[in-house]
């Protein structure tokens, strides 16, 4: 009943229904470029199930399967042992899921697999809300950021996902961004090599959620970046190393007037915006290069 | 082989037999023996398997499903707030077709928290796509367990299905059992092979996608359908196990209801006792009968109807309340069995939370049933171990 047609490039078909300029969807063909073709992927029900089609019609020429939400490391576990007692050990189980799926409901299901030592590749795309279901807040959300379940902006800053990781003290961890293609490919293949659990965390610029212009999602990849609001870093083998520091931080200005999430927000509520991605950055560097 | 086992050991051994490939267990009472034993024979490599010690029962299934798709015979075991817990791994099992056989050690669920046995947790799990096998004693614990591997897996089939064993009165108790011989099992069980839905990187598909609601229905369908076969191929492999182990097992069995005047329904270790009863009544001349139900789902309402028909006076015994029902499960499927036929069929709650269903109880029971075939009394004590001033039990919550 599930038809799969192989007469396009790469492992993700063309023409899939993602939003215009959705950085989910770059971000998964470096996934499977990287990856090729012995692979077995999870993908939970959010943005990236898109991918997956709808009935007979599917755009991932891989071996895969929807989850639940809060299940993607914990199915992928169960892959794993299984592929492990059939001494399978060149297929690639990878877990790919947003925000909402990683750090709310899916984190006991992700902290049980990094804990076991499960040998999963586990990719967090995360555009910062459940944008799936209509740019609802999750603990990803950034500060003041609007959501339809918090109109009037988050009140709380965002989950630590990777520092998360690094308390498991996880084999293989890393921060990633579209902006960085290289970098980001380097990573994912970092993460497949590793011989255990491995964690990237990407960040994602959603024109629909952000209400950002789909021509921008690059652009606002690298500002988060030169902000200070996202930090490019690895976790290997208990050595952290910071892959890029800005020499000087942009003013969060550049990020966030690009984007509809953050339009509601007062000069002195900017102000403070500002002080807390700074401090933040800074207590962030400190504590990584400790 | 005899060996001396509890009901978790039973299950454990029956794992073992059935060669499960991925195990993937969290401890609960009174489950926790099963996760244990099965650990340590991993460990010991007296079982060849891959031990997941999971963090929750919601994992537990996630990864059995994972593994089976990927080509292993995957098991795990639990019990009330587990089962609960996985409720919706429960229901994602059935619909991908995933055959896990899943020993559930029956348990209240909390609240009021009670560690003890009843078959709330199992009955709220019912209508959702697995199979359910209640058993009697250790022995059936074993039997089933292995039969229900080749029913789950059989290409027809395809389904989940759970071995019910009643929390303490089996899975802590110890029987004489016969171990089958490993060799015999594996001419009995065939290999685990996947021929519809898998996970293969040599062979892509994907597995569990959208379905619209053009396909939808006809998806559920097929599970009904299965359900529906069901009958068919767990009449033909419990016949293969009679041939291979010597052993009998049923769909439902009858204890004395050729001529009885009324007949009792039950499930579970309490058919023991109910058989204890009948013995004694029929000892003294009353005419009363037993129905076991082995198999719940899927419900096997000809069975009944055949069992049944005739008779006038009926009770069904649930161990499990049915909060704001008109009856209790196992009494609202008997009675749309025999409907049509003119049987005045009794509801009984009883052996709630691990209240034991004593024989006083059960005795109580015939005599209001037979009392209700004479014509002597219309009424019955349908929750029938229930203490005098209920109300006043907590009182201290009652009235804060």
């Amino acid at each position: 009943m599930y038809e799969i047609i192989k007469d396009s490039k790469g492992t993700l078909n063309h023409g899939i229904s993602a939003c215009a300029g959705c950085g989910m969807e770059l971000l998964a063909r470096c996934v499977f470029d990287v990856l090729g073709e012995d692979i077995i992927i999870v993908i939970p029900p959010g943005c990236a199930a898109l991918l997956t089609g709808m009935g007979a019609e599917c755009g991932i020429k891989a071996a895969g399967m929807m989850c639940n939400l809060e299940n993607t490391a914990s199915t992928c576990s169960g892959i794993r042992a299984s592929l492990d007692s059939q001494g399978n050990d060149h297929t690639t189980v990878v877990g790919f899921a947003g925000d909402g799926g990683t750090l709310d409901i899916g984190l006991q299901s992700l902290s049980g697999m990094i804990e076991r030592g499960d040998k999963v590749l586990y990719i967090c795309y995360d555009n910062e809300a459940y944008m799936n279901t209509g740019i609802q807040s999750s603990s990803a959300t950034p500060f003041l950021a609007s959501t339809t379940t918090q109109p009037a902006g988050k009140p709380t800053v965002k989950k630590d996902l990777v520092g998360i990781a690094m308390a498991h003290d996880i084999p293989y961890a890393a921060t990633a961004s579209l902006h960085n293609i290289a970098d980001l490919k380097k990573k994912i293949q970092k993460a497949k090599d590793t011989d255990g659990p491995s964690l990237i965390h990407v960040l994602i610029p959603c024109p629909t959620g952000w209400r950002s212009d789909p021509a921008d999602t690059i652009t606002l990849a690298r500002a988060a970046v030169n902000t200070g609001v996202w930090v490019l870093y690895e976790y290997e083998n208990g050595e952290v190393t910071v892959n890029y520091k800005p020499k000087e931080l942009k003013p969060i200005e550049e990020y966030i007037s690009l984007q509809g999430r953050f339009k509601k927000v007062t000069e002195e509520e900017k102000a403070q915006m500002q002080k807390i991605v700074k401090q933040s950055y800074e207590r962030k560097i400190a504590k990584l290069e400790k | 082989m005899y060996k001396m086992l509890d009901g978790n050991t039973a299950a454990v051994e029956a794992m073992k037999l059935a060669r499960v490939d991925v195990i993937a267990a969290y401890p609960i009472t009174p489950q926790s023996t099963i996760s244990e034993k099965l650990s340590e024979i991993v460990a010991s490599g007296e079982m060849k398997a891959k031990y997941i010690r999971v963090e929750s029962e919601h994992t537990a299934m996630s990864a059995c499903i994972g593994a089976s798709l990927t080509g292993s015979r995957a098991g795990t075991a639990t019990s009330s707030n587990g089962l609960a817990l996985m409720n919706e791994m429960i229901v994602a099992a059935a619909g991908i077709r995933a055959p896990i056989v899943m020993p559930v050690v029956n348990r209240a669920i909390a609240t009021p928290w009670s560690l003890w046995c009843e078959h709330m947790d199992t009955m709220s799990q019912r209508d959702l796509g697995w199979m359910q096998f209640f058993t009697q004693n250790c022995q059936d614990v074993l039997d089933y367990t292995i039969a229900a591997y080749k029913i789950a897996e059989n290409k027809d089939i395809m389904t989940p299905a759970m071995v019910c064993l009643d929390g303490f009165f089996l899975s802590h108790s110890m029987q004489k059992i016969n171990v089958p011989a490993q060799e015999d099992v594996d001419k009995f069980l065939p290999q685990y092979e996947l021929t519809n839905s898998y996970l293969n990187p040599q062979d892509p598909m994907f597995v569990s996608n959208v379905v619209g609601m053009n396909d939808y229905t006809e998806v559920k369908y097929q599970q009904k359908v299965a359900m529906d076969n069901a009958f068919d191929v767990i009449e033909n492999v419990f016949g293969e196990f009679y041939a291979k182990f010597g052993r009998k097992l049923n769909i439902i069995e009858e204890y004395k209801t050729e001529d009885a005047d009324v007949v009792l329904v039950c499930m579970g270790s309490m058919t023991g006792t109910v058989k204890y009863v009948v013995d004694k009544m029929r000892a003294k001349g009353k005419k009363v009968g037993m129905v076991k139900l082995v198999v719940f789902r899927p419900f096997p309402y000809k069975y009944i109807y055949e069992a049944l028909k005739d008779k006038k006076v009926i009770g069904v015994f649930d161990r499990n309340s049915c909060l704001g029902g008109q009856y209790p499960p196992v009494c609202t499927e008997v009675i749309a069995a025999l409907k049509g036929t003119d049987a005045d069929i009794r509801d009984y709650v009883g052996g709630l939370g691990g209240r034991d269903v004593n024989p006083s109880n059960i005795e109580k029971i015939f005599n209001e049933l037979l009392d209700i075939h004479s014509g002597k009394s219309y009424k019955h004590t349908n929750w029938i171990d229930l203490k005098e001033n209920p109300m006043d039990s907590r009182e201290v919550f009652k009235y804060v």
